[in-house]
């Protein structure tokens, strides 16, 4: 094997010395062989000196050719002794630096921390001497390498190593080879950086050709992320909308009435969010992180509450008139919107994420925040209740023979009107605790409803109506197929394309995807 | 014949309409050009575009009563025909601009040289001269509600399904029109006009000229729709109205009635569109969000829809009152009125203004009839012979 361990040449103490010397002649060459000396001294002084130096702390006497290094509290040491001296000589001065010399302090620094205790503090120091592929680290990576005993350091190690490799000029082809494989395996984008880098150097036939296949492996690895990546912001998408559209469906089912007003309760439940937020804010900071699970169902409650009272004062006049039902409650939500914004004000609301829904992990090369998968989930949770709540409760019965046939059911001594209230009820409800869930990843402001409601529309009629796995199918296919146009098409075309097929889809199924069958005809 | 369908599509409620539509249209401009300023029956300037707007609203909420009152359609993109009219005329008046725009280019618009646009797009030749851009007017929404309507009716696409897709439509187009490479201006849309064939479109006398046509133009529009719905072809249309499959099932052709009355309301409410952006002086994508079509549909539903004179007199009443609420102090409460006329109109006057006057109305001029044939016949009985009424 090529990976020879290579010790740190142990530093005599008068090479030592004599660079830190160097640092006294007030001259950039000088000052510049006298880092790299530091630093590939191992010294344990070492990188105090050099962090000195680049902060303009490290001060040098041109007469007795001493150096000390001066802290910001204003203590000052012997550059070389590491002894505290009282006051600095009259002669000295802070050592200059020039942009080529900074950026010799910073790669030098960037090897020092290779060594540094902390495993994650190593990791980053290889992520940078892998970008940067400096040759002048190569012993530094082959000291720390050969101590390496953390997992995680130890691949980042070796993969500084291969990128060192892969551009040392007088490295043997079967070494850059090997380099390729290891970065090869990385496989993200600054892999892809490097070897992209390394198309443009000179190079023998074989690591050319290396060069090239590990770059098409790589490019197809990456578009295949990118396809886990879309899906994922596909099923976020998708779940959002689900969780806006999953009301909407249930009173359109049982009713056939569009609840023009349904985005206004989602909105309804984001300020509940907002205001059980509020007080604990003020009372009870300690609860912060049970909001949500206090304001799911308040929102419930309310939502609901103001769903049932909406169809016993309105909409239970207007059954039979789908048409006019529609124009009913888009003045609804203007009211209530405008009812907000005279309550909230017309900004948004600041809404918090509790500490269990805010960061991110990363799966293989895409990153999943917490509140989208938590979103995601509760969505999930949602349909799934929701699904046995219709499948076993007499309630949900009620509901299934009312959606089915309403005067058949009336028959059967079902009270419709009813079954019509807790179903508009249910609806918004739901709305409301859809509500809750976008506040996090939404702004809360009157508005807040109308963006979600036209997609909500689009979502129950592509999915069909009487069939939650309908609305389920709708959302998430609609939630993917727009975040893949979203690259190929940008976020707007992307969104044009979609009513547009739409548009096209409703004249091959006018009732949607999973239509009732019947031989019922209207009007 | 003629007179026939004369007298059938102008009976007398609808007389007294284009009678004061045109005594509006003579008369608003006359005070307006011929009264000193400050006189007390001169219309001010600013008050005859607000008339103009109005009159331009008009003419679109007759399209939707067109559609809806007689069709049972209900549409929630009308506003995108009007929006696309309007932009019709809003490019030729671009083009008119000419080298006095900002950047002095005589053949790019302003907007196109601020994007560094190197031509003319190709759907924007043409529309330098007015015969074509007058064309347009009328082609672009006819053609696209009939490929929609075409689309949607064949394979009936009824009821709220329809409703949501039109919005579905309005909303695409909104999304279209507010990119800037679209070619159409972006959000900013088309403004700085400063010529109609030839006329200084801020003078008086344009203005003036322009509500005057506004006028015609909705005399015109409510003499195609008195036609058409008055002929037999609107009692077809009325039969799809309130019973579709039954008249599917007559041998009558749904799909093509409904076709037919989708495309001519279109025309009309892009006509509407293009008469109102000189007016306004803008056009911009904002005339296409769905908010928009839904407000003209409540015009319709306020002045009683299935009446064509109600969606008239609604759509200058509701916006008369907008003007009012929306400047005063009243402003923040301007949505809860225009909300609680949705819910109010749909709940308590389901026949809106004209439809609940006629309800009133035609059982007592049935009963007037009623008595005069009585006494007529009384008369008749004596033996004094007396002319029976017409009607």
């Amino acid at each position: 094997m090529l990976l020879t361990a290579v010790c740190v040449v142990p530093a005599l103490a008068g090479a030592f010395e004599d660079a830190i010397s160097k640092f006294a002649n007030d001259d950039f060459s000088d000052t510049d062989e006298a880092v790299g000396a530091v630093a590939a001294s191992g010294n344990p002084q070492a990188f105090a000196i050099i962090s000195a130096l680049k902060d303009g702390r490290l001060m040098a006497d041109p007469d007795s050719k001493k150096v000390y290094v001066t802290e910001p509290d204003g203590k000052i040491t012997d550059a070389f002794t590491g002894v505290a001296v009282d006051k600095l000589p009259d002669g000295a001065e802070a050592v200059r630096l020039n942009n080529r010399l900074r950026r010799t302090v910073e790669a030098a620094l960037g090897g020092l921390t290779l060594l540094s205790p902390d495993p994650a503090k190593r990791v980053e120091a290889a992520q940078s001497v892998f970008k940067t592929h400096d040759a002048a680290m190569l012993p530094v990576v082959d000291g720390a390498l050969a101590k390496e005993t953390d997992k995680a350091a130890k691949l980042a190690f070796t993969e500084a190593r291969a990128a060192i490799l892969l551009f040392k000029e007088d490295a043997t082809d079967a070494e850059k080879i090997e380099a390729i494989a290891t970065i090869k395996l990385r496989g993200d984008q600054e892999a892809l950086a490097l070897l992209t880098g390394l198309a443009g150097a000179e190079q023998s036939m074989a690591v050319a050709r290396a060069a090239a296949n590990a770059t098409k492996a790589i490019q197809s690895r990456q578009t295949l992320w990118s396809v886990a990546q879309n899906a994922w912001y596909g099923l976020s998408l998708g779940s959002v909308l689900l969780l806006a559209a999953i009301g909407l469906a249930i009173t359109f089912g049982v009713m056939g009435v569009i609840n023009m007003a349904h985005g206004e309760m989602v909105m309804i439940g984001a300020y509940v969010t907002f205001g059980v937020q509020e007080i604990i804010r003020n009372s009870y900071p300690a609860l912060f992180d049970y909001s949500l699970l206090i304001a799911v169902p308040l929102a419930f409650i309310i939502a609901g509450g103001i769903g049932v009272l909406i169809e016993r004062t309105i909409i239970r006049f207007l059954y039979g008139r789908p048409l006019e039902t529609l124009l009913a409650t888009w003045g609804l939500s203007l009211v209530l919107q405008q009812a907000v914004r005279t309550m909230f004000g017309p900004t948004n609301r600041e809404v918090g994420n509790p500490s269990w829904m805010s960061g991110a992990f990363e799966l293989g090369q895409i990153t999943i925040t917490y509140n989208r998968l938590w979103i995601l989930c509760f969505t999930m949770a949602v349909f799934v209740i929701l699904l046995a709540m219709l499948r076993h409760t007499s309630l949900g019965l009620e509901m299934r023979a009312v959606t089915q046939n309403r005067r058949m059911a009336a028959s059967m001594g079902i009270a419709t009107s009813r079954v019509d209230a807790l179903t508009f009820g249910l609806g918004s409800g739901i709305a409301g605790i859809a509500g809750v869930a976008l506040s996090q990843i939404d702004n809360v402001s009157p508005n807040l409803g109308q963006s979600y409601i036209i997609d909500s529309f689009m979502v129950v009629v592509f999915g069909g109506v009487g069939n939650l796995w309908g609305t389920l199918v709708g959302a998430l296919a609609l939630g993917i197929a727009n975040k893949f146009l979203e690259p190929v098409a940008g976020a707007v075309l992307g969104k044009i394309a979609i009513l547009v097929l739409i548009i096209l889809f409703i004249q091959k199924r006018p009732r949607g995807l999973f239509a009732l069958k019947g031989r019922a005809i209207e009007a | 014949m003629m007179p026939h369908a004369l007298t059938r599509t102008l009976d007398r409620s609808a007389t007294i309409f284009l009678l004061v539509v045109a005594a509006v249209g003579v008369l608003v401009p006359l005070s307006n050009l011929l009264l000193p300023e400050g006189s007390l029956f001169q219309v001010p300037t600013y008050l005859m575009a607000l008339f103009g707007k109005y009159v331009c609203y008009a003419l679109l909420a007759l399209s939707i009563d067109l559609i809806w009152g007689y069709c049972g359609i209900l549409s929630l993109g009308h506003g995108a025909f009007f929006a696309l009219g309007g932009y019709a005329m809003g490019m030729y008046l671009m083009r008119q601009i000419g080298s006095r725009g900002v950047y002095g280019n005589p053949i790019l618009p302003d907007f196109m040289v601020f994007l560094n646009y190197s031509k003319l797009p190709w759907y924007w030749h043409g529309f330098d001269m007015f015969w074509f851009a007058a064309l347009m007017v009328l082609l672009v929404p006819g053609l696209l509600a009939f490929g929609f309507g075409w689309l949607a009716f064949r394979s009936r696409v009824t009821g709220v399904y329809l409703s949501i897709i039109t919005q579905a439509m309005t909303y695409a187009l909104l999304l279209a029109f507010f990119r800037n490479d679209f070619g159409f201006g972006g959000n900013n849309g088309l403004t700085d006009f400063k010529d109609i064939v030839g006329f200084n479109v801020q003078a008086d006398g344009t203005r003036a000229a322009l509500f005057a046509l506004s006028c015609v133009a909705l005399i015109l529009g409510f003499l195609v729709c008195r036609a058409v719905v008055t002929s037999k072809l609107g009692k077809v249309l009325i039969a799809v109205r309130d019973a579709e499959s039954r008249a599917r099932f007559l041998g009558y052709r749904v799909e093509s009635y409904k076709l037919f009355v989708f495309t001519l309301s279109a025309c009309m409410a892009g006509v509407a569109g293009a008469l109102y952006v000189p007016q306004v002086g803008i056009i911009n994508p904002g005339e296409f969000a769905p908010a928009n079509s839904i407000e003209a549909v409540i015009w319709v539903a306020v002045g009683g829809r299935g009446t064509l004179i109600g969606a008239a007199l609604g759509a200058v009443v509701v916006n008369y009152a907008k003007t009012l609420f929306t400047s005063g102090v009243l402003a923040p409460y301007w949505l809860f009125m225009l909300g609680a006329l949705f819910i109010l109109v749909t709940l308590l006057l389901p026949k809106g203004i004209v439809g609940t006057f006629n309800a009133w109305w035609e059982p007592w001029k049935a009963k007037r009839i009623a008595i005069a044939n009585a006494t007529a016949s009384a008369a008749a009985e004596d033996g004094v012979s007396k002319p029976k009424m017409a009607e």
